[in-house]
């Protein structure tokens, strides 16, 4: 088993507020990789500090033995990392092709041919491919934000809360494309659906008040009622 | 009829050169959320030098050449060593780009000394056409031109290149643009020295328009500007060209028929845009 990331012991301080106190995990390669936890554990900080955009102020992370904690947000994402954030981050007024085309760091042949690849996986986007992409609705706008993370040679995604705010037979569809995807890249999901999560994830990590609490493959959280009650409130 | 064109024509050239000025201002502003007070001195610092490198080369295209040069290294100068630091910090910004404005237009007095200097457009622009009884200056003709030109070209930067794209989503969401792998400072430095490049073009521009220039004229054309940013809308080209349009043909109209408004006209124009679309003509 390969690890493609490593996080030990990161924290992250945001104004006053030492948000993250000690998280961390690995990322095997191939594998989809699941951040669990309630509002507040420091899931989503988790994320922004692996790409730059929360700086730790203590620990490591290293993508493919590499340290990548000190580089600026432009070259974490250049490595090959894409992040799915959880408000989506789109651009509302650039369209649909637009928001595509300004993430692909190449323009050519093989590039056009995998960006064609990942618009495949998401008819919707082909309706819209002219429109801003403002019009979109929440579920359109979660596969364009995947779509635009897919659409580089990226080696690791990191998705934030993917089913927030989504009709369910929507958060099947997210699903079924991240399922997808994961054949070809290694996956880090942030969700707080634990039953969608359980069905996609390969391992685990229960984050609780800034700290890893608890980690290991998905089989087991899934017999282990004690521990889904007491870290994430499942009964 | 005649007097209400020639007067149209006037306030269009006049709106021209203040479109120079403020469509660099709102694109910094726009982009970067830099309030630039210097923003003006880099107008009168391309007024200066692109008059010097005029009457040194006796070529009016060498003095529009060197007044680009001049307020893109300015604008290299000042981003990258005063305007970086301060990002974020909009109070730290309002003082730094002050003292900026100060510091540029002394400089002005010490290099090119502290009296007025007198100006004329080139023999070939120095005439003008009778068109029936329209006088037609050719060198305001020349000024709108310059100023569609510059319109057309940043409208083709915005829509149709990289880096018009990166700039617009640079506007809505800086740090998803750096997420998707993109130096977004780069982007800023770039856009900053375009902008001042701008303003400098439009300072050299001003010159023979006025005939006599001075080192103040950065602070009086700096808040002019500044109105048609807001009045068009921070961010916005189309709105900035819009309320250049409006201020400099207003202003014409009103020096001409109710003199003692005309300095009135520009604050009372943004009172009434700000009352009725507080975010300005086309801004969000």
């Amino acid at each position: 088993m390969t690890t493609l990331l490593e996080v030990e012991q990161i924290e992250t301080h945001i104004g006053q507020y030492h948000i993250l106190q000690g998280v961390s995990f690995k990322a095997e390669k191939g594998k989809v990789t699941v951040l669990l936890g309630r509002n507040g554990a420091g899931k989503t900080t988790t994320l922004r500090s692996l790409m730059g955009l929360a700086p730790i102020s203590a620990g490591s992370i290293t993508f493919k033995g590499e340290a990548i904690h000190r580089l600026p947000t432009y070259e974490i994402a250049r490595k090959g990392i894409g992040y799915v954030p959880e408000d989506q981050g789109m651009f509302p007024d650039l369209t649909v092709e637009e928001n595509l085309r300004l993430a692909m760091r190449r323009t050519d042949r093989a590039a056009l041919d995998r960006r064609d690849w990942i618009v495949d996986l998401f008819p919707d986007l082909k309706t819209f491919w002219k429109k801003p992409s403002g019009l979109l609705s929440g579920g359109q706008k979660q596969m364009l934000a995947i779509a635009r993370a897919c659409v580089n040679d990226n080696e690791l995604l990191l998705i934030d809360e993917p089913s927030k705010g989504l009709a369910p037979i929507m958060v099947e569809r997210v699903m079924g494309v991240i399922r997808e995807m994961k054949d070809h890249v290694t996956v880090v999901l942030v969700e707080q659906n634990f039953h969608m999560a359980s069905t996609i994830g390969d391992c685990y990590y229960i984050l609780d008040s800034g700290r890893t609490v608890h980690s290991g493959r998905m089989e087991e959280l899934k017999a282990n009622d004690r521990m889904k009650k007491e870290y994430l409130g499942i009964a | 009829m005649d007097v209400l064109l020639n007067l149209a024509i006037n306030g269009i050239a006049t709106g021209s050169l203040i479109f120079l000025l403020a469509a660099g201002l709102t694109l910094i502003f726009g982009l970067m959320h830099v309030l630039n007070f210097a923003h003006g001195a880099l107008f009168a610092w391309g007024a200066y030098f692109g008059v010097w490198m005029y009457a040194n080369t006796g070529s009016f295209l060498a003095g529009i050449l060197g007044a680009i040069v001049i307020g893109g290294l300015f604008g290299w100068l000042l981003e990258r060593f005063f305007v970086q630091p301060v990002y974020g910090n909009a109070m730290a910004q309002i003082q730094v780009t002050m003292g900026l404005l100060l510091v540029l237009n002394e400089l002005i007095k010490v290099f090119f000394g502290p009296n007025q200097l007198s100006v004329q457009a080139p023999e070939y622009l120095d005439e003008s056409w009778l068109v029936g009884s329209v006088v037609l200056i050719k060198y305001r003709l020349f000024v709108i031109a310059v100023g569609v030109l510059v319109f057309l070209g940043l409208q083709y930067m915005l829509k149709r290149t990289r880096l018009g794209l990166i700039v617009r989503a640079g506007v809505m969401n800086k740090e998803m643009v750096q997420a998707l792998g993109i130096n977004i400072k780069k982007v800023f430095l770039h856009v900053f020295m375009l902008g001042a490049g701008m303003a400098a073009l439009g300072g050299m521009l001003f010159a023979p328009y006025a005939g006599v220039i001075h080192a103040d004229i950065g602070m009086d054309y700096g808040i002019l500007a500044f109105i048609v940013v807001v009045i068009g809308g921070m961010g916005s080209i189309v709105g900035s060209a819009l309320a250049a349009l409006l201020v400099g043909v207003l202003g014409a109209l009103m020096a001409f028929y109710v003199p003692s408004l005309s300095l009135a006209v520009n604050m009372l124009l943004m009172f009434a845009v700000l009352l009725f679309r507080p975010a300005g003509l086309l801004g969000r």
